[in-house]
């Protein structure tokens, strides 16, 4: 997500999971599709059966999706910028890329800041104190007319493609051999199967997960395999695109709806404590246009904001008050769940509400998220599930060593129902928001979750206005229209995301026709105005409800071009478009670039064809607008100017617990890992060493768990009991180790205790000159639930995150192992 | 588990002519483990469906779970790592009943209608006839059915016979994600199969191929195998299964042989009660009178 946007301009798979049967290879890294999405695996199964498809795996390990591909090569954990910046070089010095394709719809051609530069391991800019940059270096260069420059002859120092050919000319193969452990042999031939994909009749679809995310630099690992399949003309193509597979049923909502700290619903942005000017708030976030005709998009921010706060506070927003701006909460840093524990770990949080996740389990350093929890006042847990971080405070033996006469936290558990117990919907990996109906009751006491939710907020509403309290305004004023107060259905809900007009709603070309009278459901967010006009409670999902009814519960799938286009199924955001950027599917005169596999074309007056065109659909191609249509300058990126914490081009850094101890890339101590990732006081200590932990670790899921629910049911428990770790056979003999003994697996932060499976599908690696092996961690247990009791995996991860989306770095740190 | 939407062929133990006015087409279910993700949806749905909850066990340093099937899982997945010329591989094989055309289980089985063969090719268990001898275990080329400790009776994979006596696939093939179990006529699995076959070929596996043994005149159970010319690379799966002999005697000729040699002892004791008469005792009573 946080790498999508600064490429492309919209974070979230582009394409989606049915048009994944058009790839003709697909490369799975960063993730295992089969393990974790298998009903979505299907698809990469049609491509192989009906599409003659190749699959590649790329992974630590060889998993299940490696089962049924077609070629596989290992690598280190936590070194995939490594191997994808190598891809990188092999295209360019191979002068594999689909050359038209980058020249008109990226940044290729553009001038950088005389004053960027990138030196040892550094970018200009960096302070060692804070571990921060200073971006104001990292942007295009703008012309007197305000546009950006560019030289179309790509032959100038400063243009993104001769900066772009120079940072990664130094990953070469031996590089990617030394640093990834990977066979030279085996890199190369990867490298060429994608380089197939540089030519117009064939495409690539790149399908990652955690495997990318779970990194201190993961968002730069994204951003590295986003900037091949520019290179390879890969987006916006049927078959094409990078497809984040999602965690979790709903995940694409919840950061849809802006449940992150720092977000606003529709990716819009909470003001920073700094941004006390309403009008100076919309300017940062509404660009003007940096090339000639391009749409940008985001010009239109106010329109959704002033929509979002109606839909917030009614008539109490008025412009009068710049929509009640002042109500909105000011960020001072980012609140992400990290931060959130440590502040709660010093003891700066009284309560706690935990909400359909298991946080004591899902987070990590366990140690220091059960002290952090012991210094609540009270927590509140709201789960269909009797959850460990509902039980932190009891003894369970070694699974959970704790005193509870030493715990003072009050502990509420308010059972709520499962998505099954209520109407409503989710959001999948390919931004398809499909509605499903109730199949039963909540059982016994539990209560819907918005149900509960609205019971707090009714009666704190009370409480606040009968005895007053600090600012009490925003609480007061917040809409509340729902027929019954306590119960808001669904339905609601769902009619006001999607948004209504407020007056009759004229057509701006002629007044006198009413497209939208009082009251009525919108049809999309074009009709979206900043003069409080129009309510709806997140932009992107304008157009789900209308006044024809719920447009996510369509079930027609037919597929009239064959391409797996089935607009009739559900609605998918922004505006039914399900193959983003798909103007980019044509070349610039406005015919597909593979007539085969159409999707939209102009025809000679608008754009239309398979798909919603993501692109305003009246331009003429001679207009030159580009298909990146949410980024000012049109195009996609390949310099992500300021947009990222950590550098405008992805470079490999080390995990913060590295098994070599020296990033073979530099000589800079200050850049043996992530130089801006955030470490809070106190867990840098909490870093393990190679000399103590020798061993690469991950953690990663099975088929048969989902995280840590299912160990509480009956089936999947029988289907895979009990804890286990996975090591190669070298390993098992080093340690005296055999199959199916248990063993203890310790970091620098606790230790585990789980059967030893050892297997084939690990093999050490020849890293830096030494041999390197990897200890693979499933993290499915824990001390509540019908499987065998284990300990929880995160036990053992370090408390260190991205430095853009602070999500942990699960998958890279240091164990040690031993027969227990 | 008798549901009269299907005709029987043949029952264990029994010598009673079958229906066969109505015509019905075999069914089979085809494996592809070249497209098989070992996911275990079809464990759970088998579960589900046959509302059967295996025991919680221990993990055993594999991802075989239950490592063995049981009387509770009548379908479990087998994993084995190999390192081929190609590099390595895991292959994953579905393991349950195979519904042979000619069923070792029903030949050994003493218990008149314990086991069914419908018209279909489905081989099903009536349990409320099963005697617990376990001689089907012994009788199968497999070793695939369970004895249950609970109630003595014999389990095996049914081919959902009821979902299927009313025109539903069996409940694994409905939920495989993959499309790696398929589900038809016999005829149409053979043909499914040729096309995965010549894929399979296409990507270099030259040995790919149905397995589908004549040994047991074929089975309602197929594979679609990388290594057809192996397939005991995919965790013993038998290289050419029949009935074993001493079945087929102990089944076969030697009842024939029994019935005759018991008509034989009961006609000679007949003939030699008539001619040599009743074994005469002398009286006591008429000895002592003989001696006055």
């Amino acid at each position: 997500m946080a790498s999508l946007a600064p490429t492309y301009g919209r974070g979230a798979m582009t394409n989606h999971w049915v048009d994944i049967r058009n790839a003709d290879l697909v490369l799975i890294m960063g993730g295992n599709a089969a393990e974790a999405h298998p009903c979505g695996f299907k698809w990469v199964i049609e491509a192989k059966k009906h599409n003659r498809a190749k699959l590649i795996v790329v992974d630590p390990r060889f998993t299940r999706s490696a089962s049924v591909a077609d070629y596989y090569a290992p690598l280190r954990v936590g070194t995939d910028i490594a191997f994808l910046g190598g891809v990188i070089n092999h295209l360019l010095t191979q002068d594999r890329i689909h050359h038209e394709y980058v020249k008109a719809y990226t940044d290729f051609t553009f001038l950088v800041d005389e004053g960027f530069s990138f030196e040892n391991g550094l970018f200009s800019g960096y302070n060692a104190e804070t571990h921060t940059y200073d971006r104001s270096s990292w942007h295009y260069q703008l012309g007197a007319d305000g546009y950006v420059k560019n030289d179309p002859t790509l032959r100038h120092p400063r243009c993104v493609y001769q900066l772009l050919k120079k940072h990664y000319s130094r990953y070469t193969p031996e590089m990617v051999e030394k640093v990834c452990g990977t066979p030279k042999e085996q890199f190369i031939k990867v490298a060429e199967m994608i380089a197939s994909t540089a030519v117009p009749d064939r495409t690539m679809t790149v399908l990652y997960a955690l495997g990318w995310t779970q990194h201190s630099l993961g968002s730069q690992i994204i951003r590295t395999a986003a900037m091949i399949q520019l290179l390879l003309g890969n987006i916006g193509m049927a078959g094409g695109g990078m497809n984040a597979l999602r965690g979790h049923s709903n995940i694409q909502g919840l950061t849809d709806l802006g449940l992150l700290s720092d977000l606003l619903p529709g990716y819009l942005t909470l003001p920073g404590e700094k941004e006390t000017d309403y009008g100076a708030y919309i300017k940062k976030r509404a660009p003007r246009p940096l090339r000639p005709n391009q749409l940008s998009y985001w010009q239109n921010y106010e329109k959704f904001h002033v929509s979002l706060m109606k839909a917030w506070f009614g008539d109490a927003a008025a412009k009068t008050n710049n929509w009640c701006f002042d109500w909105l909460p000011k960020m001072d840093k980012p609140h992400d769940v990290l931060q959130v524990f440590e502040d709660m770990h010093q003891g700066r949080i009284n309560g706690y509400l935990c909400q359909g996740f298991n946080a004591l389990a899902a987070f990590p350093n366990k140690a220091k998220l059960g002290t952090a929890l012991a210094r609540l006042k009270f927590l509140v847990v709201m789960d269909p599930l009797a959850t460990e971080t509902s039980e932190f405070w009891r003894n369970f033996g070694p699974y959970n060593d704790v005193d509870p006469a030493k715990i003072r936290t009050t502990v509420f558990n308010l059972p709520c129902g499962c998505f099954a117990e209520e109407d409503g919907s989710l959001v999948n990996s390919g931004r398809w928001v499909q509605w499903h109906w109730k199949g039963a009751e909540p059982p016994g006491e539990a209560k819907v979750s918005t149900d509960i939710m609205a019971h707090i907020f009714v009666r704190l509403r009370e409480l606040y206005r009968a005895e007053g309290g600090a600012f009490p305004e925003p609480i007061l004023n917040l809409s509340w229209p729902y027929r019954i107060p306590v119960a808001p259905s669904s339905e609601e809900l769902a009619r006001e995301y999607s948004g209504k007009a407020l007056v009759d709603l004229s057509d701006p070309k002629d007044k006198t026709r009413i497209i939208r009278k009082a009251g009525e459901q919108l049809d999309g967010f074009a009709q979206l105005r900043d003069d409080g006009t129009t309510s709806c409670g997140c932009w992107l999902y304008c157009g789900s409800w209308t006044q024809a009814g719920n447009m996510m519960a369509r079930r027609d799938n037919s597929d009239p071009f064959g391409n797996g286009q089935t607009l009739g199924w559900a609605w998918a955001w922004p505006a039914n478009r399900r193959i983003q950027y798909n103007r980019a599917s044509c070349d610039p005169a406005g015919n597909p670039w593979n007539a085969k596999r159409r999707q939209i074309w102009w025809n000679g007056s608008a754009w239309g064809g398979s798909d919603v065109p993501d692109f305003k659909p009246d331009s003429d191609p001679a207009e030159g607008m580009g298909p990146f249509i949410m980024n000012p300058e049109g195009v996609a990126r390949f310099f992500a100017v300021d947009k990222m914490a950590d550098g405008p081009f992805p470079e490999h850094y080390e995990p913060l617990e590295s098994p070599i101890g020296v990033n073979p890339f530099n000589t800079n101590p200050l850049a043996v890992s992530n130089p801006a990732a955030r470490v809070f006081k106190g867990d840098r200590d909490a870093f393990g060493r190679a000399a103590e932990f020798p061993y690469a670790a991950t953690t990663y899921r099975l088929t048969e768990h989902f995280h840590f629910w299912t160990k509480h049911c009956r089936i999947n428990a029988v289907l895979q009991p009990e804890q286990f770790v996975e090591i190669d056979a070298v390993l098992a003999a080093e340690k005296n180790i055999r199959n199916g003994d248990r063993v203890t697996v310790r970091s620098k932060r606790g230790e585990i205790k789980a059967v030893a499976v050892v297997t084939e599908r690990l093999t050490p690696l020849t890293v830096n000159g030494r041999k390197l092996h990897q200890v693979g961690i499933p993290l499915h247990w824990g001390f509540k639930g019908a499987a065998r009791p284990g300990y929880l995996t995160n036990t053992l991860t370090p408390f260190v995150g991205d430095a853009n989306t602070q999500t942990p770095e699960f998958k890279s740190f240091l164990v040690n192992i031993e027969k227990a | 588990m008798a549901l009269q939407s299907l005709d029987i062929v043949r029952r264990s133990a029994t010598t009673t002519p079958s229906p066969s006015v109505r015509r019905m087409p075999e069914v089979a279910k085809l494996i592809d483990v070249s497209t098989c993700i070992g996911c275990k949806a079809c464990q759970a749905a088998c579960m589900e469906w046959n509302d059967v909850r295996d025991d919680v066990g221990t993990t055993g340093g594999v991802y075989d779970n239950p490592p063995d099937l049981t009387a509770a899982s009548w379908t479990v997945m087998r994993f084995s790592e190999r390192r081929g010329g190609g590099g390595l591989e895991w292959l994953i094989r579905k393991d349950g009943c195979m519904h042979c055309q000619e069923p070792g289980c029903l030949k050994a089985c003493p218990a008149p209608g314990a086991i069914v063969q419908y018209a279909n090719g489905i081989v099903d268990f009536h349990e409320e006839n099963c005697i617990g001898c376990g001689y089907c275990i012994t009788g199968c080329p497999f070793d695939i059915p369970r004895l249950s400790e609970k109630d003595g009776k014999v389990y095996k994979c049914t081919l959902c016979s009821d979902r299927v006596a009313v025109g539903l696939e069996p409940a694994c093939i409905k939920a495989c994600p993959t499309g790696a179990l398929q589900f038809g006529t016999k005829e149409q699995m053979r043909e499914y199969a040729a096309e995965r076959i010549s894929d399979l070929k296409a990507r270099g596996f030259a040995k790919a191929g149905l397995y589908d043994p004549a040994g047991v005149g074929g089975t309602h159970v197929m594979y679609v195998l990388h290594y057809a010319d192996q397939p005991g690379l995919y965790n013993g799966l038998a290289a050419d299964p029949r009935i074993d002999p001493m079945v087929s005697l102990w089944k076969g000729v030697t009842k024939p042989i029994a019935l005759a040699a018991m008509g034989a002892g009961i006609l000679g004791c007949v003939l030699h009660y008539v001619t040599k008469g009743p074994n005469d005792v002398p009286d006591e009573a008429g000895r002592e009178e003989g001696r006055k």
